[in-house]
């Protein structure tokens, strides 16, 4: 792959506007994804505070910090704000930064929207936020917000609907916004069999977000009118179903699952190449593989739901369909172990974090395959068996893509190299710190302790304060990462256009920092 | 670089220095016919991954290990290979197919809660629960019975000391050992879940609809679980403790609970009459 800058006489124009000010009008896809980056890392901190109270109230049984009904709201705003907050705003903002970057266009397709759809953002985190100060306290009926529980919350679960609704607004027009610029912006050449490999994920993420957040739009504002304008939509007195809200809410969820993940599987697939230095082994594969787990991921959803009563034929299917996803995820896995396979590799902190990826994810995904045979999660459904499971996927997963990338592309955002050894520093650590908070949980599980309570049975208390300390851990370890980056930022070693020898792409070929304006005119891929 | 040693080892070695500090690393002994199965289950998809993991993770770390720049590697340049790409998708199909089929027999026993020997109708309340005994007459609620003082509160924080904390009740459910007991599990006001792992059960109740379950004990005993189902405030504190006991012990116990909910009953009514007239 070789790629020239059209005209490289943008200098005289490229005056990146000064002060904070211009952020809020600002139609520019790189401030748009710093935006959404620094939205991401403040939210990551605002939910693992909440995840350290929890742990804090579960280093042993009985109450010590939190009463229960605040432990429930703990649980469930933490969960909403990592996955909306933290996760999906994170992958946005790669989106934002990268996908222009790696097509060679100039923008975002629609940059006024991707304005707006980053300006909303910040009303739905207060909403969700603060509905802690609110008469009663935040939702606390799980993040999944199941009714009839959720039916009786107070006006915080009005707050997380409207901050639901408005999140889901912003997401889909983001992918709108995604969708329009790969397929219309790409540099001239570039067909989409030799799109990049985070390029492709993004594409198909973006479709699986306009497919299933209006989904989720209609179960909350179901749950809206249910509370508020007698319907009776999951209340059975009425002639309704509470099953029916979670069939609807999980046919949004599990592909959901996804959303959080295809992006990272996107991100791996460039650092891994990058430090092997040698080509992502079985492209095509590759893409197939992606476009397969999204197409699967619409009939899982009732793998949430096997304890719910569905009849045996109904638990067959989401058994198989759910066993099913497995091949193209090994197939994944396998592409990515047989690019690493006889290549040069290189550990700097990127590919630390990427070989983390790759062996800690896929232990979640084993506990997924353990999950998904329907009599085992009998025994393990809503445990902290399931806890763990999510937490490998989502953080050893989704967190490690997210800050194996942001490592591998700070060079070419600030024009800085960061500190390299902290940054292996940084790894270590949380590396070392998630395994002990979430590896004990596995056991915890087994042993029949469930997720969401405040107190537990004494035989748990050795496992829950390993996990405890694990997590406090972790979460100092966070610090660093916040520090290196802010380093970064600041100054640092001057990074060349391409900082890593093995790099392939177009965004490698501008000079680091990426100026304000590039690829005015489309550059020419071969 | 040792570190990437380090990762390997962390993971394999954890399992065992855990089980030999003597605590609980797997799911509790199986104490009804579909838990023992629940159990092989596991065991075999975990021994399946494991194996998994260890081949596939070991050619990962010797690539990690011997194709490496400090140790003069030269990358090669091969990018895809049909057969291989074939094969490895093929032969995951097939492990899972494998799983499957044992699988697939416990899900079509689960689900077969005919020929019961008897059935006990189960109400969850936010949050105790209710048991009916259908054939025998029996009714009563349970509710947590450790001290509220044990629990404690921020202000006054909690001491457990309680042999059972948290799970234990007030009135246990008492069943034969052997026989099949088939639950109706529902809810009052919001869903809860009806889960003692050692029973191999865990089943949501619904408001407004009756889920069925079964479980035959194999053995006498007794065997506690929780609320599976986030519930409210309370939801970690309504345990659930049955009691598998020999058809002779089961039918004393039945005529106890017949004589005090008939003394129950006497007294109602007795106070009843005594209520001056209005």
């Amino acid at each position: 792959m070789e790629a020239t800058q059209g005209h490289a006489h943008d200098d005289h124009h490229d005056h990146a506007p000064q002060g904070f000010g211009h952020y809020f009008t600002t139609t520019n896809h790189k401030d748009i994804g710093s935006l959404y980056l620094w939205f991401s890392m403040i939210m990551f901190f605002v939910g693992g505070f909440m995840a350290l109270v929890i742990r804090a109230e579960l280093f042993q049984p009985g109450i010590q910090i939190v009463n229960p009904d605040v432990f429930n709201q703990l649980t469930t705003i933490h969960a909403l704000v990592m996955i909306f907050g933290a996760v999906m705003p994170g992958f946005v903002g790669f989106a934002n930064w990268q996908i222009p970057l790696m097509v060679g266009a100039s923008d975002m397709a629609f940059a006024r929207m991707n304005n707006w759809s980053f300006w909303l953002m910040p009303p739905a985190a207060i909403l969700l936020v603060g509905s802690f100060l609110v008469p009663g306290g935040a939702a606390g009926s799980g993040w999944t917000l199941y009714p009839p529980l959720s039916v009786q919350g107070g006006m915080s679960v009005d707050m997380t609907i409207l901050a639901v609704h408005i999140m889901g607004a912003s997401s889909i027009m983001g992918s709108i916004n995604i969708i329009t610029t790969i397929l219309n912006m790409r540099a001239p050449g570039m067909t989409l069999m030799r799109m990049p490999m985070f390029v492709w994920t993004w594409l198909i993420t973006a479709y699986l977000l306009i497919a299933v957040m209006p989904v989720l739009a209609g179960a909350v504002t179901m749950l809206l009118t249910d509370r508020h304008f007698g319907t009776h939509f999951f209340n059975a007195a009425g002639g309704g179903d509470p099953t029916m809200f979670m069939h609807i809410f999980w046919f949004f969820g599990h592909p959901e699952v996804y959303i959080m993940i295809l992006p990272a599987f996107g991100i791996i697939s460039h650092i891994i190449p990058t430090f092997a230095r040698k080509p992502l082994f079985g492209y095509a594969s590759m893409v197939y593989a992606t476009a397969s787990i999204a197409l699967l991921s619409f009939i899982v959803w009732g793998h949430h739901m096997f304890t719910v009563g569905m009849p045996a034929a109904g638990n067959l299917f989401f058994m198989y369909a759910t066993m099913l996803i497995a091949v193209p995820t090994g197939v994944k896995v396998f592409n990515w172990i047989a690019t690493m396979w006889k290549g040069s590799m290189t550990f700097e902190t990127p590919m630390l974090f990427a070989v983390g990826f790759v062996s800690l994810f896929t232990i979640g995904g084993f506990s997924g395959l353990v999950c998904a045979i329907t009599p085992v999660d009998i025994t393990i459904h809503n445990t902290y068996y399931v806890v763990a499971h999510f937490h490998y996927v989502l953080f050893s997963g989704a967190i490690y893509s997210i800050m194996g990338g942001a490592y591998f592309w700070l060079p070419k955002w600030t024009g800085h190299m960061y500190d390299e050894k902290l940054g292996k520093v940084h790894f270590w650590l949380t590396t070392i710190f998630f395994n002990l908070t979430f590896f004990p949980q596995h056991f915890l599980g087994l042993a029949g302790m469930p997720r969401r309570i405040p107190d537990y049975a004494p035989q748990f208390t050795e496992f829950n304060q390993i996990s405890s300390i694990g997590a406090f851990g972790l979460g100092i370890s966070q610090l660093l990462f916040l520090y290196v980056v802010i380093k970064c930022i600041r100054g640092g070693v001057k990074a060349p256009a391409k900082p890593w020898e093995g790099a392939e792409g177009l965004e490698w070929t501008v000079p680091s920092p990426a100026p304000y304006h590039t690829f005015e005119t489309p550059p020419s891929f071969h | 670089m040792k570190n990437f040693r380090l990762t390997a080892g962390l993971v394999p070695t954890l399992l065992p220095l855990l089980a030999q500090a003597g605590y609980d690393v797997n799911i509790p002994a199986p104490k009804s016919t579909i838990s023992f199965q629940i159990f092989d289950l596991h065991m075999e998809i975990l021994y399946v991954c494991l194996a998994i993991f260890v081949v596939v993770f070991g050619v990962m770390f010797y690539s990690l290990f011997a194709h490496r720049k400090s140790k003069g590697a030269v990358a090669a340049h091969f990018h895809e290979n049909t057969t291989v790409e074939v094969v490895w998708t093929i032969v995951p199909f097939l492990i899972l197919a494998a799983m499957a089929m044992p699988a697939t027999r416990t899900v079509l026993a689960m689900k077969d809660p005919s020929n019961a020997d008897m059935t006990i109708k189960v109400t969850a309340f936010q949050w105790k629960w209710q048991y009916d005994y259908l054939n025998d007459g029996v009714k009563f609620y349970a509710t947590l019975s450790t001290p509220r003082a044990e629990i404690g509160s921020p202000e006054a924080p909690g001491k457990p000391v309680s042999e059972h904390y948290l799970l234990e009740t007030d009135n246990n459910v008492v069943v034969p050992v052997g026989k099949k007991v088939r639950l109706l599990i529902t809810a009052n006001d919001v869903i809860h879940g009806w889960y003692v792992p050692q029973l191999g059960v865990n089943q949501y109740g619904i408001p407004g609809f009756i889920k069925e379950s079964w479980f035959q004990a194999t053995e006498p005993g007794v065997f506690r679980g929780q609320c599976s189902q986030i519930c409210g405030k309370e939801h970690g504190y309504m345990p659930i403790v049955v009691e598998a006991k020999s058809a002779e012990d089961y039918a004393a116990w039945v005529k106890e609970q017949k004589a005090r909910q008939a003394a129950a009953e006497g007294a109602q009514k007795l106070s009843l009459a005594d209520a001056p007239a209005r």
